[in-house]
């Protein structure tokens, strides 16, 4: 009977205490709803791939016998051979997306800007910590604020790090509504949280609609191809969003393709959560440096704000930079919430929504210029 | 400390940030333009 306690004889403590991170994970999105759709495939990915011996993966079993695991083919196949899976959830992205508070006040393009400044500042603070500068490029990227373009980046640059870069950079997604209202409250005043904005917006015709996506994929794939992929799918879904004769194709997009590419998603990323990879110092300091980065995101974009209202006669509310990270439409929602603390009266959503969009098109920008910048300084 | 890795990441962080910066202006009067020109008409 030796061979039925084959399993939990061999069980390590590095083991069990992913069996506890994944059941942290499941309840996060059960209890907290934080990123449920992720979080929890992660969560269950994390116990499937840390049991002993386990069959998602692949082994050689007694008697050279060789048995391919589904886990490990799905990101072998979805992410590690072309990096599909966060691509095709691009297209999902893009086809969600209405650009139109952006397209409406073009000024708010600058504080998707702005509030990438935690990806460098965080890149900078991984390197002076110690890691490689592939790693530190890849840990910066969870201030990008956006899962698949931390997962294709941190691929892109062999990091050996993505499973607690996905992590953080989901989780930290998921707490924006408790990160972001401090990082403000660090570099604001109540006077100037209480600012308010008039919104006059232009209308916005088919035309451009239909030519922004064209364009953008145009200008950003001279300035950073590394990007092409990464904005090119999501300008892709949005074409097909605002070209009005693909309407089934663009729901397709918005439900079925995401829904299905996000359940795996999740799973599959699990591969990279196997004890022997997750349970080290190091992961404790990528959740620290995640931290940090998302906190400066905030920062730069508000310091941003308060930059450009030296030379505005109309001034913005501050707050409105923190908005342009690519947490869409969350941090919109927050920053909303936080006007209305100070003064009940005060709208900034759509302005703040602007911003909000304009940080998903910049965050993809700052993942293909750290991928060509990062990899051009790699020895 | 590795310095040539800070200092690789300090090159990252001012060129990445000038070159989001430059790309997003870009793309920002492209649509302003755009804006105007759908007015004019």
């Amino acid at each position: 009977m030796e061979y039925l306690f084959e399993g939990i004889l061999s069980v390590t403590w590095q083991q069990i205490v992913m069996y506890a991170v994944g059941i942290l994970l499941i309840w996060l999105a059960i209890k907290k709803e934080y990123e449920p759709s992720l979080l929890l495939p992660m969560g269950f990915g994390a116990i499937l791939v840390n049991l002993p011996l386990t069959g998602v993966l692949n082994q050689t079993l007694q008697g050279g016998i060789s048995s391919n695991g589904i886990i490990e083919w799905l990101f072998s196949v979805g992410i590690d051979a072309s990096e599909a899976m966060p691509l095709l959830l691009f297209i999902g992205i893009g086809a969600m997306i209405d650009f139109g508070p952006l397209l409406s006040n073009p000024l708010m393009f600058l504080f998707g800007a702005g509030a990438q400044f935690g990806i460098f500042a965080a890149i900078l603070l991984a390197a002076v910590m110690g890691f490689s500068l592939q790693d530190a490029a890849s840990i910066g990227i969870i201030g990008a604020a956006d899962g698949p373009t931390s997962i294709l980046v941190s691929q892109v640059l062999h990091s050996k790090y993505m499973g607690p870069i996905a992590v953080a950079a989901y989780s930290y997604m998921a707490l924006v509504p408790i990160v972001q209202p401090f990082a403000i409250k660090l570099v604001t005043t109540k006077k100037e949280r209480r600012i308010h904005m008039d919104y006059n917006p232009s209308d916005v015709t088919k035309r451009t609609r239909i030519i922004f996506p064209i364009a953008v994929t145009i200008i950003v794939g001279m300035v950073a191809p590394q990007s092409v992929a990464l904005v090119g799918f999501l300008m892709f879904g949005n074409l097909i969003r605002e070209c009005g004769v693909l309407e089934t194709l663009s729901q397709a997009a918005q439900t079925t393709l995401a829904n299905l590419i996000t359940l795996l998603l999740g799973i599959t990323i699990s591969f990279s959560m196997r004890a022997e990879q997750f349970v080290t110092p190091q992961t404790i300091l990528i959740l620290i440096i995640g931290l940090f980065a998302f906190v400066m995101d905030s920062i730069g974009g508000v310091l941003l704000a308060k930059f450009m209202n030296l030379f505005l006669k109309k001034k913005i509310n501050p707050m409105i930079g923190a908005a342009g990270i690519s947490a869409f439409p969350m941090s919109s929602r927050v920053i909303q919430k936080m006007a209305m603390e100070e003064d009940p009266s005060n709208i900034i959503l759509m302005h703040a929504a602007g911003a909000n969009v304009s940080g998903q098109i910049a965050s993809v920008i700052a993942g293909g210029l750290v991928i060509h910048l990062a990899s051009t300084l790699i020895h | 400390m590795n310095t040539e890795n800070i200092m690789a990441a300090l090159e990252i962080m001012w060129k990445g940030m000038a070159g989001i910066f430059i790309t997003i202006t870009v793309i920002a009067i492209f649509v302003w333009l755009l804006g105007r020109m759908g007015k004019k008409k």
